[in-house]
């Protein structure tokens, strides 16, 4: 490590309801950069507004916690401005689904160098226990107290269906894989997005660590499961039932936003003179 | 802090000042026409101001431009014609009211037959434009080079000007179409000589070429484009924006040269997006502009408050056309001021910016952008279509030496670990900025309420105290903000009070009513918000009477001066038909009060 802020340090105790998936993910996130020796001031978290946003308080690194539904619209700006940050994207499945959901679709196009985590609790937890777009058809919530109407959203399926280069799932209950999931996406060259189920004690007495321990299973158990064809990682990822999968669904190769762009070869904006600059050319044709 | 005066001096009597029109179907290449014409004056040393009407269409529907050509600075269009260009009939039954005395007309007598139903002896100018064309085997498209030709042959002035225009204008096509467009181009003068040699409506040879370091032209340019290039000279690398009229020319100059120029123009997927991106970017420590219309700007409104809260310097152009909601697309208003001014929940400073011209739209943009930087707060430059798109001829731009301010940075060697506090509390409660990357530190920007270190909290005294910083930084604003100007003499018995584009038909009035002997002044805002108190207070409470000029419904100026100063503007010129002002309209005004 080559900063003395090394450890990524909690400053704040974190003050998530005792038993919060969020620690599990925030032990996940510590862990994953010592492991790939990120120092402090090379990160850039990007959160939104909801329980995980809280994580701007929790860690030590940089961060920009921004609009409810825009954390991906800011860190897409930060990352081209200076390519050299390793960029993540705290966000919810309400942030990034429901408020945020166009800047989704549309960063799936992009491919920008970005690691996405969305942290799923399938609630509106922070304001206090609404529905959510991953919220289970039938359930009941404040929202829905005769049983949610709507189908849930998969991230995990839009991303293989929408050109993303990367779509994986974790759990918060298991830090060891998820660690090892956002090693994977960081290290990905590409739009990176992590669906963490997280169970949310207050809010949902569905989805509870029980029930995803009897149902999930990991992909990378499964024999010959390569993550490279797209017809059958859409397929696992649409399986939601007695068995979830979870794991590294697809990944494939293709040229970043940044790499196509010829301007940013030179290296990141934010290391250009700002004056100095030859307008003789363009001011050619207005004359 | 007082106001600047300037004169205004009377045209002379020996100067040329004629308006040229041009008008047709959309899809006909109207303004590329327009252009062409305007730039070939321009060459030559005149000054030239041209407007253009168009429907929010792409083929079909009539459109129109007109560019005034003058040996003294222009600064507005004028209602009356001397010479029309009608492509059709409609062109000619549409504009037949602005034609001046003695007008000429031209037209393609084999395409419809023109009689003169008026008593101002029009001058009916026949050229057979679809003949030309076909004779020379040329595109359709190509007919308004046949009648360019014949207008330089009507005012006498040089042809090879033109003919060097259109070589420019097809530099990447090739010889062949640079040769075809000339050659039609030569007919129609040809054809005008030939055939109407006793009709002569002005001689115009080039004027002396004009001293100037760069260039001995001056440039030919809409106030979108002098946006662009103030945010390029500025330090402008990162661009996000999503097109919406009559913003969308800044996105498409700044994305036709960001390969030159190095810089990253992304269009989004929406307004929200754009600006959110460009926040990101500044907070990055690259300087980022974004630009829109109020439809857009209503999506912005969330980012204009993030960027207050997070202290991020951003530079947001709303060109305003005439709203609510889609509204009258392609035209203009003034109609914003009011929700620019409060845009966005809560309180935090911003600065409001509306250029009256294409000179200032430029220099506007590279103070917006040191303000925003220096001050760390959103500033916001509000134009409008008849500034954004309009070409004005202008002085070339210093550009060089333009001067960057980009404030209080916290530099890597001043740092000892992690003792940075991105929003350290200070004197002039400006804090230094640190952008990511920074070696030992790490920067925490935070929407929610924080504590100088970035860290969410709900204590009051913090509270308050972040509150008090932020608006603190507008007392120190304040004192480096531009005054209005006052324009004329500061005893005249009439003022007139106006913002942004309005400045350049308050002008000319001003200049028709000295010529009438009929002294007025006229104070003009650049800078809306924080409000130059002091100035306006004591400019007008000098005034004998005053007159508000403003194209909207709600007089928001007025209403601004009043919930300032106290001071009530009775007297009122309110225009909302999309339409900008016509300087006789503004005359005929002040001569009814005084
Ligand atoms: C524009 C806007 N609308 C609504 C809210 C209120 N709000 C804050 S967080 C939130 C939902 C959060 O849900 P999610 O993203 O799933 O995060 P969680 O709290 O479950 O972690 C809402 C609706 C807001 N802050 N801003």
């Amino acid at each position: 490590m080559t900063d003395n802020l090394s450890n990524h340090n909690i400053l704040h105790k974190p003050n998530w309801c005792p038993g919060c998936g969020n620690f599990g993910i925030l032990s996940a996130l510590k862990k994953a950069f010592e492991k790939l020796s990120l120092p402090s001031h090379k990160i850039l978290l990007v959160e939104g507004i909801g329980c995980h946003g809280h994580m701007v308080n929790f860690i030590e690194t940089n961060h920009f916690e921004g609009l409810h539904g825009r954390p991906l619209a800011v860190a897409q700006g930060a990352k081209l401005a200076n390519h050299d940050l390793n960029v993540f994207v705290i966000s919810g499945d309400g942030d990034f689904l429901g408020e945020g959901g166009n800047h989704f679709l549309h960063a799936l196009r992009r491919n920008i160098n970005l690691t996405c985590l969305l942290f799923n609790n399938q609630r509106y937890s922070l304001t206090t226990g609404q529905a959510s777009p991953t919220t289970e058809k039938g359930d009941k919530t404040k929202t829905s107290p005769q049983g949610l109407i709507e189908e849930p959203l998969n991230p995990v399926a839009l991303a293989i269906a929408n050109g993303g280069t990367f779509a994986a799932r974790s759990f918060s209950g298991d830090i060891l894989h998820l660690t090892d999931i956002i090693i994977k996406a960081h290290q990905h060259e590409g739009l990176a997005i992590v669906d963490i189920l997280q169970p949310c004690i207050s809010f949902n007495k569905l989805n509870t660590v029980e029930y995803f321990r009897k149902r999930l299973y990991k992909l990378e158990e499964i024999s010959n499961y390569q993550a490279d064809n797209r017809l059958e990682a859409y397929e696992r990822a649409l399986e939601w039932g007695d068995k979830i999968p979870i794991g590294v669904f697809y990944r494939k190769e293709k040229q970043t936003y940044e790499n196509a762009l010829l301007t940013l070869t030179e290296g990141p904006l934010v290391s250009r003179p700002l004056g100095g600059i030859d307008l003789e050319g363009v001011l050619k044709e207005y004359r | 802090m007082s106001a600047q005066f300037f004169k205004v001096e009377p045209s002379k009597s020996s100067s040329v000042d004629f308006t040229w029109k041009i008008g047709g179907e959309a899809g006909w290449g109207i303004k590329s026409a327009g252009l062409n014409l305007s730039k070939a004056f321009v060459r030559g040393g005149y000054h030239v101001f041209s407007y253009d009407e168009y429907p929010s269409l792409v083929r079909g529907g009539h459109n129109c431009y007109q560019a005034r050509i003058s040996s003294e600075k222009v600064r507005s269009q004028v209602l009356d014609v001397d010479i029309l260009v009608a492509l059709n009939k409609e062109t000619f039954d549409l504009h037949i009211s602005e034609l001046k005395p003695h007008a000429a007309v031209i037209y393609d007598g084999r395409h419809f037959n023109l009689v003169d139903p008026t008593d101002k002896k029009l001058r009916l100018i026949n050229i057979p434009l679809r003949e030309i064309i076909k004779k020379h085997e040329a595109m359709e498209i190509m007919m308004n080079n046949v009648a360019l030709g014949a207008t330089i042959a009507l005012v006498d002035y040089d042809f090879d000007i033109l003919a060097g225009i259109i070589s420019d204008q097809f530099a990447n096509k090739g010889e062949e179409i640079i040769k075809q467009n000339i050659k039609v181009a030569r007919a129609g003068y040809d054809h005008f000589k030939k055939n109407y040699p006793s009709v002569k409506l002005l001689s115009l040879t080039p004027l002396p070429p004009l001293p100037h370091p760069h260039q001995d032209s001056r440039l030919l340019l809409t106030g979108n484009e002098a946006i662009a290039l103030g945010a390029v000279s500025g330090g402008v690398k990162f661009f996000p924006a999503y097109p919406m009229t009559p913003a969308s020319s800044i996105l498409h100059s700044l994305a036709e040269w960001a390969q030159e120029l190095g810089l990253v123009v992304v269009q989004t997927e929406d307004e929200i997006s754009a600006v959110n991106m460009a926040i990101g970017g500044a907070y990055s420590g690259v300087r980022t502009v974004t630009a829109t219309s109020g439809g857009g700007f209503c999506l912005m409104t969330e980012g204009l408050g993030l960027a207050g809260m997070t202290e991020t310097p951003l530079v947001i152009v709303n060109a305003q056309r005439p709203g609510p909601a889609t509204g009258v697309p392609t035209w203009t208003e003034q109609g914003d001021l009011r929700f620019t001014l409060h845009a966005h929940q809560g309180t935090f400073p911003r600065v409001i910016a509306a250029p009256g011209d294409v000179a200032e739209a430029f220099e506007v943009t590279i103070n917006a952008l040191n303000l925003a930087e220096k001050y760390q707060l959103p500033v916001i430059i509000l134009t409008d279509k008849l500034l954004s798109e309009s070409h004005e001829s202008t002085e070339v731009f210093d550009y060089q030496g333009v001067k960057i301010e980009r404030g209080k940075i916290h530099k890597e060697s001043q740092s000892d670990s992690s003792k940075y506090g991105r929003y350290a509390f200070t004197k002039d409660g400006i804090s230094p900025r640190a952008f990511p990357g920074t070696a030992n530190i790490t920067v925490r920007a935070n929407s929610d309420e924080h504590d100088e270190f970035g860290f969410s909290t709900e204590d009051s005294k913090i509270r308050i105290a972040m509150m008090n910083k932020r608006q603190m930084k507008l007392k120190h604003l304040d004192k480096e903000l531009p005054q209005p100007r006052l324009y004329g003499p500061p005893q005249a018995p009439l003022t007139v009070v106006g913002w942004g584009t309005t400045k350049g038909p308050i002008l000319e009035a001003q200049k028709m009513l000295t010529a009438a002997g009929i002294p007025t002044n006229f104070l003009h805002f650049v800078y809306l918000t924080p409000f130059p108190l002091e100035t306006v207070t004591k400019v007008l409470n000098q005034s004998k009477k005053i007159l508000d000029v403003e194209g909207n419904f709600d007089a928001a100026l007025a209403g601004l001066i009043r919930e300032k100063t106290g001071i009530e503007i009775k007297e009122k010129l309110l225009k909302y038909d999309g339409r900008p002002f016509y300087p006789s309209e503004i005359v005929n005004r002040v001569k009814s009060l005084v």
